[in-house]
């Protein structure tokens, strides 16, 4: 059954982008745009209506050269709740281990017809080089250690539901700092919104380089911990290292990992959130990521919604600027 | 051997300290004479406007042939240098094979003979196959007439090898020529560590793994009272290193290249493999010690470090993607638009750099990088005004992979000459 949602209003003026490339080149009012959007697909979804047809006729390709399952699976279900049809290409079962470039792929994918990809890569900037490229609507689903905006969007969806207006409040992201897109794009959404940024992990993998990026550094979490009102606890990322930055997972855990007697030191209201999949008991124990101060499932609703808002908002840009021409 | 008179072109020589308009006749292949006016007899080039200088001598191109011809040939990459105003190049022996014996070295000698368009020096390999493992044959090298030794592309690990090279190499008066790079400490790195890689997330080389084996080699070439030459140097501790070795009598010269006397990683958001090179562009700070260094004469020459890779090595993703970039085509307009054009280089510093102290660096015989009297007549003769856009038509190497396409520059090489022969002249 497909149903109405007279609440997401007109298309905003304000929206011009038919790509998601990062968040770091947003502005606010764009940022605000895809969490009120965001925020009203959530809405509907928790109240039933999860079936729409803004998309109908638009064919989705999520084409990922790095594994993932909810993120993929995630996007898939937001196009196909809006009534576009969606088509997984994986890299692994492509011509790309016979040396095909991925331009050439995504030239292909295109010429067999589709409006938007979702891509995600293991090197910085492929999303970006395929908007240059191709005709259709580009959106990052992660490029290596750069961006991935969905994740920035709904963790800070997550964070706007339970703590309202973010001015002000202190978000620390914990973690393997250096090879994390998501602690990227959570630092300039977060910024954008008048929040304070910290980073903090080990000296290995945060550099003071974040500082000139507007953000505070730090590596000591206990130091930190009566300040902060949400935590976003990263998971350790072993496949991108050469060498190891820390001696040890325990060693890591002890220092940095995220416990029940840790929780009794925080602010009662602290907010937990994870970008999973999490190793569970060394970034977080099972007592703090089933807990009640945990958002973490939320955070996975949340990401339907804000993928949603991403392929309706780009695909209207996308649309507009046909007219345009 | 017909005779030819420049006239009336700016000759500036700074092997003699000249910059005076004048004449300048080649009888014979050879620099004969200044301010003579025309018999008649000899072909007259019209220089007014121009300036005359001795052609361009380039310690550092990579020809890629044998091995790689799908990014360069000698032909192509002679011609390249013709188009760039270069009379001499010196190329590096990292090809496949690598040339570590006296026939790699005459192939190379036969092909650029072949091609007839400037003279090109080898460079021999310090070690055995490019492997680090054990020395190459310098001396059998050196009777074939190479240059220098250098494992380029890569530095020597194994610091004792690199300790014996140096002192093997002074039995035949020849310059060790070092990359200098840590491989651990630059971590498969893929531009420059700093703010810029924390940005966009791109794996750092940071720039002490360039500098620890800068000041190793200092210190071997110090310890063995060897002949130093520190390839493409990147970064402001390495130019202050080179200072202090320099004031201390080490036997140290040093080259840098016209990319990191004017582009920093700040471009690297464009995620242009084009900007992809090793060393890697660095900061504004270490681009205005550069310059500094440049001026102050810590940094002996300019030389290009051109890398051509064709265009389907360069079209991949950027982790991937090979590291170098063309520049023999471009060197000449980069840097007069902009250091000269900026007020901070003067015509009479680049010619140095780019002519006289790289001929002194590896000794080039027949008073070339000079026109003094006498000296075999390898000139250029430069359009400083003359506006281009770099586009890939222009270029004559085999590989276009030039940040610089697209930009409008100013200045050109107008006219080559090498050994008194006209090989390039631009209408």
């Amino acid at each position: 059954m497909i149903n109405d949602l007279p609440e997401l209003g007109e298309f905003p003026e304000g929206w011009k982008r038919k790509h998601l490339l990062g968040l770091e080149d947003l502005t606010k009012e764009e940022l605000l745009i895809l969490l009120d959007k965001a925020q009203v697909f959530r809405n509907a979804f928790d109240e039933g209506r999860r079936k729409f047809s803004f998309l109908s006729g638009h064919t989705s390709v999520t084409l990922f050269f790095e594994n993932s399952t909810r993120t993929r699976t995630s996007f898939t279900l937001a196009a196909q709740r809006l009534g576009a049809s969606c088509v997984a290409f994986a890299a692994s079962t492509s011509s790309l281990s016979k040396g095909e470039s991925v331009i050439d792929t995504a030239k292909n994918l295109e010429a067999m017809g589709c409006e938007s990809m979702v891509v995600r890569h293991s090197t910085p900037g492929i999303p970006h080089l395929l908007a240059e490229s191709v005709d259709c609507s580009i959106i990052n689903a992660g490029d290596g250690a750069h961006e991935h905006p969905t994740q920035g969007l709904l963790d800070i969806l997550t964070m706007r539901q339970r703590l309202g207006n973010l001015e002000g409040k202190t978000v620390c992201v914990v973690g393997d700092i250096a090879h994390s897109r998501v602690a990227r794009s959570n630092a300039w959404g977060l910024k954008k919104l008048g929040a304070h940024v910290i980073v903090c992990g080990p000296s290995t993998l945060v550099s003071p380089y974040w500082e000139e990026m507007g953000v505070e550094y730090s590596h000591n979490l206990d130091a930190l911990l009566p300040r902060v009102d949400v935590l976003n606890m990263l998971r350790i990322q072993f496949e991108r290292q050469f060498t190891s930055p820390f001696p040890s997972i325990r060693e890591y855990s002890l220092l940095f990992g995220m416990n029940g007697e840790r929780l009794r030191r925080a602010k009662p209201e602290l907010l937990v959130i994870a970008p999973g999949p999490i190793n569970r008991g060394v970034e977080l124990t099972p007592e703090v990521a089933d807990g009640p101060q945990s958002a973490i499932l939320d955070q996975v609703s949340n990401g339907l919604a804000v993928r949603m808002a991403v392929l309706w908002l780009t695909d209207g840009a996308r649309k507009r600027l046909a007219q345009a021409k | 051997m017909q005779s030819i008179l420049i006239k009336n072109g700016r000759v500036i020589d700074p092997s003699q300290g000249m910059d005076c308009v004048t004449n300048v006749l080649i009888e014979n292949g050879r620099i004969t004479g200044f301010g003579l006016q025309p018999s008649g007899r000899e072909r007259e080039i019209d220089a007014e406007g121009k300036i005359v200088a001795p052609g361009f001598v380039d310690l550092h191109t990579h020809l890629r042939e044998p091995g790689f011809e799908e990014s360069e040939t000698i032909f192509s990459g002679t011609d390249a240098a013709l188009n760039g105003g270069y009379t001499t190049i010196c190329c590096i022996p990292n090809t496949n094979p690598p040339i570590d014996t006296p026939a790699d070295v005459e192939f190379i000698q036969d092909q650029a003979v072949r091609a007839d368009h400037c003279n090109v020096c080898v460079i021999g390999c310090i070690s055995k196959n490019r492997e680090g493992k054990e020395l190459a044959e310098m001396g059998n090298l050196a009777r074939k007439g190479v240059v220098g030794f250098s494992d380029d592309g890569s530095d020597i690990e194994n610091a004792e090898l690199l300790r014996r090279a140096f002192e093997y190499a002074q039995m035949f008066d020849l310059p060790i020529m070092c990359h200098t790079e840590d491989k651990n400490l630059a971590n498969r790195g893929v531009m420059n560590e700093g703010l810029v890689a924390t940005r966009l997330g791109m794996r750092g080389i940071p720039s002490i793994a360039e500098d620890v084996m800068t000041a190793r080699a200092i210190m071997l070439a110090e310890y063995t009272k060897g002949r130093l030459h520190l390839m493409h140097i990147s970064t402001a501790k390495g130019v202050e290193l080179i200072r202090e070795a320099k004031c201390h009598g080490v036997n140290v010269t040093a080259e840098v290249t016209p990319h990191h006397l004017t582009l920093t990683d700040e471009l690297l958001v464009s995620f242009d493999t084009n900007l992809k090179m090793a060393p890697p562009l660095r900061t504004q700070a270490d681009v205005d010690a550069c310059v500094a260094g440049l001026l102050d004469g810590t940094l002996d020459c300019i030389a290009t470090d051109h890398a051509p890779h064709s265009a389907e090595k360069k079209q991949r993703e950027i982790d991937l993607a090979p590291f170098g970039i063309v520049g023999l085509e471009t060197s000449l307009a980069v840097l007069n638009t902009e250091l000269i054009l900026k007020g901070k280089m003067s015509w009479t510093q680049l010619i140095e750099k780019m002519s006289w102290n790289p001929a002194k660096v590896v000794k080039l015989k027949e008073g070339r990088g000079t026109l003094a009297q006498g000296a075999v007549a390898d000139v250029v003769i430069i359009d400083p005004e003359l506006r281009w856009t770099v586009t890939e038509k222009e270029f004559r190497s085999g590989s276009a992979n030039s940040p610089w396409l697209g930009k409008e520059l100013v200045g050109r090489a107008v006219c080559v000459l090498v050994n008194g022969r006209i090989r390039l002249l631009r209408r």
